[in-house]
Formats: C-alpha cells, structure tokens, sequence
C-alpha cells in the first residue's frame, strides 16, 4: 500500500470520431487499495475511461500510469487487469471451474496450485460446489458473483467493474453491493468501478468521481460529495435537490445574500458564486429544511403545501416556496406527526450553511 | 384423498369443457397447415417413393412374357426346358410383335445377358414363318442360342418382380449366370470412381468455403452496421443472379483464351502456347462450386457469430489470453454450432450438384448427378437412375445421422 499514485490518469482526451471529444483532459489519481466509483449519466465517458484502462480502447491524447508505468503500448493481455463485464462475459461454453481456471492455465500455473486458487475464489463468493456447472445453469447473481471471481482468482492489483450489478434485481443488487465492498476490504485490491446508480456509488466507494461531460466534476468521498457539492451539476446528481436562481446582491464574510428570481432575499453558502452581481444557483437538500424549526436558523420563509405523498417511513412535501413551487421537503413519519394537509401555509427554515450558492444552471 | 373430477362452472368436466374450448383453434391450425402438408406430400413424398419403388421394380419383362414366364415355373433351369417354355415365347413374342413393342424387352434382357439383342431380333423377324407344333425345334433353327441353356437360364432370372440389380450397378457389381455378385470387367467400373470423386469434390469444396466463408462472417459479424450492410449485399448478391448465368460467367473467365489464363501467361506462370486448362476438369468444378456455394457456408456462420458477444473476447484478453489464445479457447468453440451447419449444407448440396459441373466439369469433372441426368435423359434407364438417387439420398441421410452422432443436431443454427 501507500502509492497514491497507483493509477494516473494525466491529461487523456479520448474522440471516436475526430469530431467530438467524449473524454476532456482528463486527470484522475487513484491510491493503491482504493474503492474508486465513477460515476455519471450515460455518455458521460466514464466507460470510456475504463475502457483506456483496461486496454480496450487507445487514448487519443495523454498517457494513463499504472504502477507508475505508461501502460499506452501495453495489450490489454499483459495488463494483468481484472474485469467483471457488464453482461458478466462467462464462457458460456465453460464450467464455472473452467471459466475460473482459465486465467491461470494461461500463465501456466500448475494445476494443483491453480485448483487452490479456483476454491479459493469461489469460496469468497460463497459458490463452492458449483464448478462443474455450466452459467447457464446459474441465476443472474450466482453469475456475477463467478465474474467477480473470475477477475480476482489470478490475484491482479487492480480490478474494473463496468456497472457488474446494473442487470439484477433490487434486492440482489443490495446485497451484491456490500458482498463486493466486503471483499474489497478483505483482499485490499484496488476497485475501479463504473455505474450510472448513486446509491450504488455512495454505499460502496471510497471516493466517487463525478463525470459529466467527458469530465471529472467533483473527486471525493461519499459524504463529501453529498454534502458538499461543487458545482450545481454534481448537487443536482447525487441526490435530491431543491434549487432557487438568482444573483448575488451582497456577500459578507462566509454568508452571502441572493436574491432570487421572485425578488425575495435569502441567505446563502458562497461555494462558487462569491462576487456581488455573480448569477448563481442556490441548492438546499430536503431534509436540511424544517417545518417550524425549534431552534433558531437564519432563513425563515413561509409556504404553501401544493401535494402530500407518503413514503412509509418519511412523507414528501411539494411545497410552494419563495416562487419555486417544487421545493421538497421530508418529514419523518414519526408519532408525533404535525397536521399535514394540501392548502395549509407552514413555516419552514434552513440555515445558510446548508444552502449552498453554486455555478447558474 | 379421493380422486375427484374437476369441473368447470357451467357442469362440464374440465378436460371436456378444455378441449372444446381448444377445439377451434385446433381445426384452424390443422387447416393452415394442410395446403403445406399436400404440397409437401405431392411434390416430396410421393416423387421420392415413385423413385424407390422405380428403382427396384423389375415387373416389365414378366409382364411382357406372361406365357414364358408361366411355362417356365415347372422348368428346373437345369437342361434345355421342354416344348411348353418354347410355345409360350412363341405366343408372346408373335403377339410383341404384333403391337410392335418388343423393343422394351431387348434392352432389359441384352443387359442380363449380352446377344440377347440378335437374338431377340432375329427371331421375331422370322416368327411369321413358325408353324404350329415342335416350337423348340424351329426356335432352335432360327439361332442355335435358343438351344443354349444360359440363355433360357438368364430369361428365368429375370423372372423376380422386385430386384436391387440396379443398385448392384451402382457400385460396379452385377449378377452372374449363378446369381452370384461379382464385380463388372475392370474398364466398365466407372461408377465407383464417380462416387469417390462426388465425395471427393464435396469434401474439398466445403473445406474451401469453410476457409473462405469464416473470416467474411467474422468481418460481416463485427463491421459497424454501413459496412456490414454493404457486405452482405456483397454476399448475397451471387444469390439473387441465376445459377446459370454466375456458371456460364465462370465459363468465360476460366476458358483457355480467358481472362485468368490471360493474367497467368501475363505473370509468367505458363507460356502463353501452353496455356493450363482450368474448365472442364475437376479444377473448374472446384472453382464454380465453391463460389456458387459460399453463401450457404456464410450465412449460418454470420448468424452464430452475430451472438457472440464482443464482450467474450474482451473478457479472454483481460483475463491473459493473447488474442491467439482467447480466439482458439473461447471465439472459435462458439462458432462450432454455425460451422456445423454451414459444413452440412454445403456439403449436402455439393454431393448433389448438378448444373454447374455438367457445364464446367467435362469428362473428368462430372459427378454423380450428371450420370443420374444421363440415365433420365438419354440411356432412358429410369430404374437405374432412381437406384443412383436413392443411393445418393441414403448417403446424405447417413451423414446426416453421423453428423448428429458427433455434434448433435440441435447444435445446428441456421439463424
């Protein structure tokens, strides 16, 4: 461990057409042992980028560093990258033992040594027993959990996962998530991982890079992202927003003023927008604004609730507020549950620290 | 628990009210299928079983010769047969003669014995003149064969209804005098020889359309769609040219004085006063064959290719596999089900072919198809041509069997 520059991405631009660049100079560090997610709409170049790493596709500009060697010139056989494919890609001519010994016959690993490692992967997966069955025979989890076997049985340092879970069902998903974060933790192999599914994203890695555009938007850890995104694209995209636009008409100190669009002031957050005069958008999560807050908070505004939906265990607002007549807000079913009602005017309050004052939309 | 009949709610049992139900739809399907079931039925079923019941049919001499034939039951075929045999031939032939239609029975009984031709002829030309009484010795006058034994002995022989000579033609064997099977005299044993090199040939050309048809396929398989487009219609375009025109075409360019001749004098391959012969030999046959049948090598190919996900490959490479190994170990047996059936059909088709080697094949270039076209068209022997049909039929069935013997035929794809 300690190389925190186990994978460098440094200034790749990727084009397929010579006419559109779907990754932008891009830079990405990735430490050793690390649980990298990124994360994105589709078309965003996040595959793409996998896909440079694993040899599969040739950046046009920029060098890719593996282990602090330029991997550009090296076919993608003698990477020594595990992948687990989206669709899994298991020999579907193969047992699950061949499929699973097939790396190591490659590299001519002798045959008992080769069976320990076959039972070995299989046995951290909880699959032992199924060798000798064909992936046909298997359910869509017990599949991807032999493609994850698959890519880790030859003991690579590094290991891609093109969104491996995106063809299961909620459940199994669930469950595949922390059954893949657990043995990353276990083994401490690095984990490049592709998905389109935030939760996913947040419940597994240990940072998450943000890609819109053919570009990084924000790399950090979970918590950070969702708390304190960058820029409006990345609060819009991890999680549930509400947004206000408007300009910034005064700032002081680590509080600015913005008055929005229906000519009511708020106070804000200055993250992006920091000058008197910057157009800005303003991003609050649901559940940091409180009907009739106890203690004091520095935005205090009145709404109208349009629509009530229950959740179970919280109900959703759609509240007019400050001329945003999408604001959301959460509130726990708890016991001691307020008169909630389409119609009814309520208090709600946030504080400015929590309303972040980010790039216009 | 007591057995219970299930009902459904207007009394009915349930199987009875099910298959009311079931009924309509039933007749339906029945009457879609039937136009298909006779069509197949008419121009199949029956022309097959006319040509194996042709092929081992032998009832034309009996029936011509009902007298002889009945006299001749109490003949031991040992000595000369007595005065009955000889007064029935002469009552058949004199009426042969009469309607004029001896000439069907020369062929088939100078076939069993050779000379039965003057023979025959001779004897009904002078028929007129026998008087009645003492046939065996005027038979005798007329031509001293009739007082052979082994000719009288060759009639008896044909006397069965139903016999597989025909077949026994067909692998250059006959009957003896003794209907003992012996091989026919060496110079007239040509049909083995045509069915090696029928198998020969057919061999050979599904071997070159497999090396030719597997990277098209691959090519046409993983091409973006505006490429892959273009080059099916490359494919497919011999298709949709008569079978004729794309022979006569290979006619024109493999001619001595043709365009491919031309390019091999230009090179400096032969002389130009030595110019190699291409056509009408088994090199012309290979050539238009293997082009005619590529198609059918290609498209069972591309559709089984077509499902193999690019991903596999990918995936062979990640895990180490130079792209040799992940072609060898995980591209190659997934196509095994298309090459199956792409080998199969051109095989299949290539045992059988017609047109195109009776064009380019000459002497030496002809298959078995085209003496079975000589023996409908020209030697009129139906029966023999039926026995060489089926044979043919019979060895594409076995290959067929061995074939699913050895792959399995539900690893067939066609599409």
């Amino acid at each position: 461990m300690g190389n925190d520059h186990f994978v460098r991405f440094e200034n790749v631009d990727k084009s397929y057409d010579g006419k559109q660049l779907v990754v932008k100079g891009l830079d990405l560090d990735i430490a050793e042992g690390e649980f990298v997610t990124m994360l994105g709409p589709s078309g965003s170049g996040k595959t793409t980028c996998l896909m440079m790493l694993a040899g599969f596709e040739t950046p046009t500009n920029g060098q890719i560093y593996l282990d602090n060697k330029v991997i550009s010139d090296i076919p993608p056989h003698k990477r020594g990258i595990g992948m687990v494919f989206q669709n899994y890609a298991l020999f579907p001519h193969m047992t699950v033992y061949e499929n699973l010994a097939f790396p190591l016959r490659v590299r001519k690993i002798p045959k008992d040594e080769a069976d320990k490692k076959v039972d070995k992967a299989l046995s951290m997966v909880s699959l032992q027993g199924f060798e000798s069955r064909m992936p046909m025979q298997l359910s869509g989890g017990q599949q991807q959990r032999v493609a994850v076997a698959r890519s880790l049985v030859f003991d690579p340092q590094l290991v891609l996962m093109d969104e491996p879970l995106g063809a299961l069902d909620k459940n199994l998903r669930e469950s595949m998530q922390y059954e893949i974060k657990h043995i990353h933790e276990s083994i401490g192999v690095t984990v490049v991982y592709v998905t389109h599914d935030q939760t996913e994203a947040l419940t597994m890695s240990n940072r998450i890079a943000v890609f819109n555009d053919g570009k990084v938007q924000q790399l950090s850890s979970p918590d950070e992202l969702y708390e304190r995104p960058v820029n409006s694209f990345v609060a819009e995209f991890i999680g549930e927003n509400n947004t206000f636009a408007g300009e910034v008409s005064d700032v002081s100190g680590d509080k600015c003023k913005v008055k929005l669009t229906s000519g009511s002031e708020i106070l804000a957050n200055p993250i992006v927008a920091k000058t008197k005069g910057e157009k800005t958008t303003v991003s609050l999560r649901p559940e940091r604004a409180l009907i009739d807050p106890e203690t004091k908070m520095d935005n205090n505004h009145k709404g109208k609730i349009e629509e009530v939906i229950y959740h179970g265990d919280h109900t959703r607002l759609r509240v007019d507020l400050l001329g945003n007549d999408q604001f959301i807000l959460k509130v726990p079913n708890s016991s001691n549950r307020m008169d909630i009602k389409a119609g009814k005017e309520i208090n709600i309050g946030w504080n400015s620290v929590d309303c972040r004052a980010l790039d216009p939309k | 628990m007591s057995k219970e009949q299930i009902l459904s709610s207007d009394g009915l049992p349930l199987e009875v009210s099910l298959k009311k139900a079931e009924r309509k739809n039933k007749l339906k399907a029945v009457a879609l299928v039937a136009p298909l079931f006779l069509f197949i039925l008419i121009i199949y079923i029956f022309p097959i079983g006319d040509m194996l019941f042709r092929s081992v049919d032998d009832r034309m001499i009996t029936k011509m010769l009902p007298k002889t034939f009945a006299a001749m039951e109490k003949w031991d075929g040992q000595d000369l047969p007595e005065e009955p045999v000889y007064k029935g031939l002469y009552e058949d032939l004199s009426y042969l003669k009469k309607t004029k239609t001896y000439g069907k029975i020369i062929a088939r009984l100078n076939y069993e014995k050779g000379g039965f031709s003057s023979l025959i002829k001779k004897t009904v030309r002078k028929i007129n003149k026998f008087e009645e009484g003492n046939y065996k010795e005027q038979f005798i006058k007329v031509h001293k064969r009739w007082g052979q034994s082994e000719y009288l002995v060759a009639l008896k022989n044909t006397a069965p209804n139903w016999s597989y000579a025909k077949y026994l033609k067909g692998i250059d064997r006959k009957f003896d005098q003794d209907r003992n099977i012996i091989q026919v005299p060496e110079d007239r044993r040509i049909h083995k020889t045509l069915w090696l090199r029928t198998l020969n040939v057919a061999f050979w050309v599904t071997i070159f359309c497999f090396i030719l048809a597997y990277p098209i396929s691959h090519l046409l398989a993983t091409l973006p769609m505006k490429y892959s487009n273009l080059l099916m219609i490359c494919v497919l375009l011999p298709f949709w040219t008569s079978l004729l025109v794309r022979t006569s075409s290979w006619m024109v360019l493999l001619q001595q004085q043709g365009p491919i001749n031309d390019l091999i004098v230009w090179i400096g391959l032969a002389a130009d006063d030595n110019r190699p012969e291409l056509m009408y030999n088994v090199i012309g046959t290979f050539v238009a064959m293997t082009q005619i049948l590529l198609p059918f090598m290609v498209l069972p190919l591309y559709s089984v290719m077509k499902t193999i996900s690019p991903s596999l490959m990918r995936a062979g490479k990640s895990l180490g596999g130079t792209p040799l190994v992940s072609f060898v170990k995980i591209y190659f047996p997934l196509t095994i089900p298309g090459i199956g059936a792409g080998c199969l059909l051109v095989f299949i088709l290539a045992i059988g072919y017609y047109i195109t080697p009776a064009l380019v094949g000459g002497a030496s270039g002809s298959l078995i198809s085209n003496t079975i076209a000589y023996h409908m068209k020209s030697s009129l022997d139906w029966a023999f041509a039926s026995a060489l049909g089926t044979m043919l039929l019979v060895g594409v069935l076995t290959i067929y069997w061995i074939y699913n013997k050895l792959v399995g035929i539900d690893n067939i794809k066609l599409g």
